[in-house]
């Protein structure tokens, strides 16, 4: 990935910056510039807290050569408590125990390196929350 | 806006085919189409691609293929909408024609997937995804349909076995499709035991790696008697868009982009669900049909995966789904697979399909959709 590009997304792969519509107060992450919901402009950024719980879910036994080293992975949606959703690895779990419905946190965590000399990528990774 | 008649249509057969280049692939086809039509010009062109670039470092398809065609001058234009860039390129077409502007256009599809490897192709149809915020997390396109599958069985009870009797049943139509890539039966034990892609998706649940190409060509509706075949007029036609990434849909187990494209289809054509024959629709994975099935209303929602099973959608079912084989057996070569089910729906309107013919076939319904439900595409056609 270009450095601009990751650097762009600092905000959001390091702090899980959001933003919230001052209108309608829908939550978005990543920010938008317009309100799906409502088309306000106008939003107050806040920093997500990490906990939230999966929706679904899938396990990746065949992937891209980017995370050829890594599969299998399990990989979820996960439905923020600030609101948005996001796509995430699930780590830390059999894969047995991935159920709908599973409180998670997430966590900062090397998600891909870059072919031999590139750039570790860093981000963040959904781990079960054990009640 | 004047009404509108598809009279050619062209397709050679898909898989790997190494021996050929794009231009070669898509000109074969485009030139079957202008001899059904009995056309040596055309006024103008529409071409849908998805990712020339990525998978053969060609981009300018508009101004290589009209060059190749030996159509140099025309206005000829690349359409691009992921894997419903062929869908695309047809409506296109269908507004240029009904607009007036031109006569004689000939709308097409190709993709050329097999000169890169399976990581390549595999990250190239990953763009069709939301690449920064999806992407980034490793997700494949089966990925987010076995996403799909997962919060669907949840929901509605589906099961692995009604996945598995979708691509079955394409695969047996597929077998009576001369051009279609994978000519042979399949089981749902095969299906099942078949080697794990995305959980709960397997490799016999995904749509295969194609290079191919299909045309047709559309002209004013009455002008079709100046032409050697029948014309099948385009009576439908919609296009909607959704969120690019799956996790901002609120409800994971429908499309709402197919709906939106069928509403404004149905809506255009004065047909409804109870008077469409047969439909050709974008089963990239077997959940997909699935849903697709529901989202256009021909099922309630839930019932696609049971209708699948009992054979309602099989070719003399009550509403034959992808007699062609679908992506699934026909392959799936990404641009060219919504023109490819004009062409399929017209022979079948025509009478012209042989042994997976529709009995009685007098309304077809394609649907070609893009990325994970980001794009869809929906057509009507009718015999004149």
């Amino acid at each position: 990935m270009p450095p601009a590009r990751s650097w762009r997304a600092y905000p959001q792969t390091y702090r899980l910056e959001a933003a919230r519509c001052s209108k309608c107060g829908k939550a978005f992450f990543p920010p938008r510039l317009v309100c799906n919901k409502c088309n306000g402009r106008q939003f107050e950024h806040f920093e997500m807290k990490h906990t939230g719980k999966v929706v679904t879910h899938t396990i990746i036994r065949t992937p891209s050569d980017e995370f050829s080293g890594q599969a299998p992975f399990a990989l979820g949606i996960i439905q923020m408590d600030d609101g948005p959703r996001l796509t995430s690895q699930i780590v830390d779990l059999p894969f047995e125990e991935l159920r709908i419905g599973m409180p998670v946190r997430l966590e900062f965590r090397r998600i891909s390196s870059e072919g031999e000399a590139g750039a570790i990528h860093y981000g963040h990774k959904a781990v079960p929350v054990r009640i | 806006m004047r009404d509108v008649a598809v009279i050619g249509v062209g397709m050679q057969k898909w898989g790997e085919l190494w021996e050929k280049s794009t231009r070669d692939i898509f000109v074969e086809s485009a030139l079957l189409a202008m001899d059904d039509a009995g056309v040596d010009s055309l006024d103008a062109m529409y071409i849908g691609s998805m990712s020339p670039g990525l998978f053969t470092s060609q981009e300018h398809l508009g101004s290589v293929m009209a060059d190749y065609l030996g159509q140099k001058s025309i206005p000829s234009t690349r359409v691009e909408s992921a894997c419903a860039s062929g869908g695309v390129a047809f409506r296109m077409a269908f507004m240029e024609v009904a607009s007036g502007m031109h006569d004689i256009v000939l709308a097409g599809g190709v993709e050329k997937m097999t000169d890169v490897g399976g990581g390549d192709a595999t990250h190239a149809l990953a763009t069709a995804a939301d690449m920064q915020w999806e992407g980034v997390q490793g997700v494949t396109f089966p990925g987010l349909y076995a996403m799909m599958a997962v919060a669907h069985m949840d929901k509605y009870g589906t099961t692995r076995e009604q996945l598995a009797a979708v691509a079955v049943k394409n695969h047996h139509n597929g077998t009576m499709n001369p051009r279609a890539q994978f000519r042979m039966e399949i089981t749902v034990e095969g299906v099942i035991n078949s080697t794990k892609v995305a959980d709960p998706l397997n490799i016999l649940d995904c749509s295969p790696i194609t290079d191919g190409a299909a045309a047709v060509i559309l002209v004013p509706a009455d002008m079709v008697k100046k032409f050697k075949k029948p014309g099948v007029k385009v009576i439908g036609s919609g296009h909607a868009t959704d969120t690019i990434a799956l996790h901002d849909r609120e409800d994971l187990t429908t499309l709402s982009a197919v709906t939106e494209a069928a509403e404004q289809a149905y809506k255009m054509s004065g047909k409804d669900t109870k008077d469409i024959d047969l439909a050709e629709v974008h089963d990239c994975f077997t959940i997909a049909e699935i849903i697709v099935s529901e989202s256009l209303g021909l099922f309630e929602r839930g019932k696609g995966g049971p209708a699948a099973e009992v054979g309602e959608t099989s070719l003399k079912g009550r509403i034959p789904i992808n007699a062609s084989g679908g992506l699934k057996s026909k392959g799936h070569p990404v641009g060219a697979t919504g023109v490819a089910q004009i062409v399929e729906l017209t022979e079948q309107l025509r009478g012209e399909a042989g042994d997976r013919q529709v009995s009685s076939a007098r309304v077809g319904l394609a649907q070609n959709m893009g990325g994970s439900g980001g794009s869809s595409v929906v057509h009507i056609l009718e015999v004149m």
